[in-house]
């Protein structure tokens, strides 16, 4: 199990490096901002261009958490009250992707359209 | 309420069938419930603590913070699991056999519940902490609802204790000889499903960007977000719309844990055997 428990900090070291090292790879295309306020996104849907990997900023105006989750898009991050989030999306295919607040998934959604 | 039912209830369910494979695996070795418990009470401490500072933990290391705790807690519980078989299948037959007295095995054993305990740990809290954020946003909401929503949530967490009882009792009634192959492969299973939600935060995170299309979508056979999906999801790592990294992390860790709990394995077939009666092993 020692061996086991020093694996897992390794892997864990090189995680953190290459999290601290990410941001200098320059994302190309400008983040898409979406606001969280009153269990609404803002805006519902965005288009986005399709085949060039995406960056998403969700500023959460409300005071409640909430958690940013899209099956299609494989996103699932957790965004405090009052808190904003970074999220990775890999390049997409053309088409419409849905996404939720996990903790109010009927009514709270928004698209993001790739083409 | 329904509605906080159902919530707490999905968030449960994952850590609940981990709870109920592990004390199964562990039933009748010695500390194994106070193990059980000191690795639940870890975990819900930790997930208050991940709830409590979810903001932090979402900006850190660059805003990849919360991806990178997910995957390393991940993993660190596949690691347990992997370990825990390999010893299973090098000392467990044995253990299983003899009294589990000598000094060195129960050492051993120990160590073993304790990889067990994390695991139980890492379950409780991954899914824990959304529960938590989820009540505190009910409670931070207040309004004349709160307190219906709170009995939904209870009512949720009691019936995700439930699916633990079932899986515990429905894996005991499993008589101890076939136990052990069924558990070892459930474990096997379990693991190389966590290795592949751990791939999925690492290509959340931009960290991992290689095979990230959509290897298939079963979406409309089988959701993983409906209650057998969810069941399947945890108990094989069933994914809907998986990557096609997450599907060949799936497959190394799948082969590798089963080729080194073989490798493991006492060779008891060639061993000649002690007594007639003792070849069934």
């Amino acid at each position: 199990m020692r061996n086991c428990s020093l694996l897992s900090a390794i892997g864990l070291t090189i995680a953190v490096a290459a999290g601290a090292a990410a941001p200098t790879l320059a994302d190309d295309a400008a983040p898409v901002q979406i606001t969280l306020k009153d269990h609404k996104f803002d805006p519902a849907e965005t288009t986005v261009a399709a085949g060039k990997p995406i960056v998403i900023q969700l500023a959460n105006q409300d005071a409640t958490p909430a958690e940013f989750e899209s099956k299609e898009l494989r996103v699932e991050k957790v965004v405090a009250g009052g808190g904003s989030i970074t999220v990775k999306v890999r390049a997409l295919k053309p088409g419409r992707y849905r996404f939720f607040d996990d903790y109010h998934e009927a009514t709270t959604q928004g698209f993001l359209v790739a083409q | 309420m329904i509605g906080a039912l159902i919530i707490v209830f999905r968030e449960v369910i994952e850590a609940g069938i981990i709870v109920g494979i592990v004390m199964a695996v562990t039933q009748g070795v010695r500390g194994s419930r106070l193990m059980a418990g000191a690795g639940v009470a870890a975990g819900v401490v930790g997930a208050s603590l991940v709830a409590a500072f979810a903001g932090v933990l979402a900006s850190a290391l660059n805003g990849v913070g919360q991806e990178l705790f997910n995957a390393s807690i991940l993993s660190l519980a596949v690691c347990m699991l992997a370990w825990h078989n390999i010893w299973m299948a090098s000392h467990g037959r044995q253990l299983a056999a003899e009294a589990r007295q000598l000094g060195q095995e129960v050492r051993s054993g120990a160590r073993s519940l304790f990889a067990l305990a994390i695991v139980v740990a890492v379950a409780v809290m991954r899914e824990g902490s959304e529960v938590a954020l989820f009540l505190y946003g009910l409670v931070a909401a207040g309004g004349t609802t709160a307190s219906d929503l709170l009995v939904g949530s209870a009512l949720g967490l009691a019936a995700g204790v439930a699916v633990s009882a079932v899986t515990y009792f429905g894996l005991v009634t499993i008589p101890p000889r076939r136990l052990f192959a069924v558990t070892t492969g459930l474990i096997t299973f379990l693991a190389a499903g966590l290795a592949a939600q751990a791939a999925n935060f690492l290509q959340q995170a931009g960290l991992a960007t290689a095979m990230s299309d959509t290897a298939w979508d079963t979406s409309a056979i089988l959701s993983d977000t409906s209650l057998f999906g969810r069941v399947l999801h945890t108990l094989i790592g069933y994914s809907d719309q998986p990557s096609v990294l997450q599907v060949v992390v799936y497959a190394v860790t799948l082969a590798a844990i089963f080729a080194l709990t073989k490798a493991f394995a006492p060779r008891t077939i060639t061993r000649p055997p002690q007594t007639p009666l003792a070849q069934n092993g």
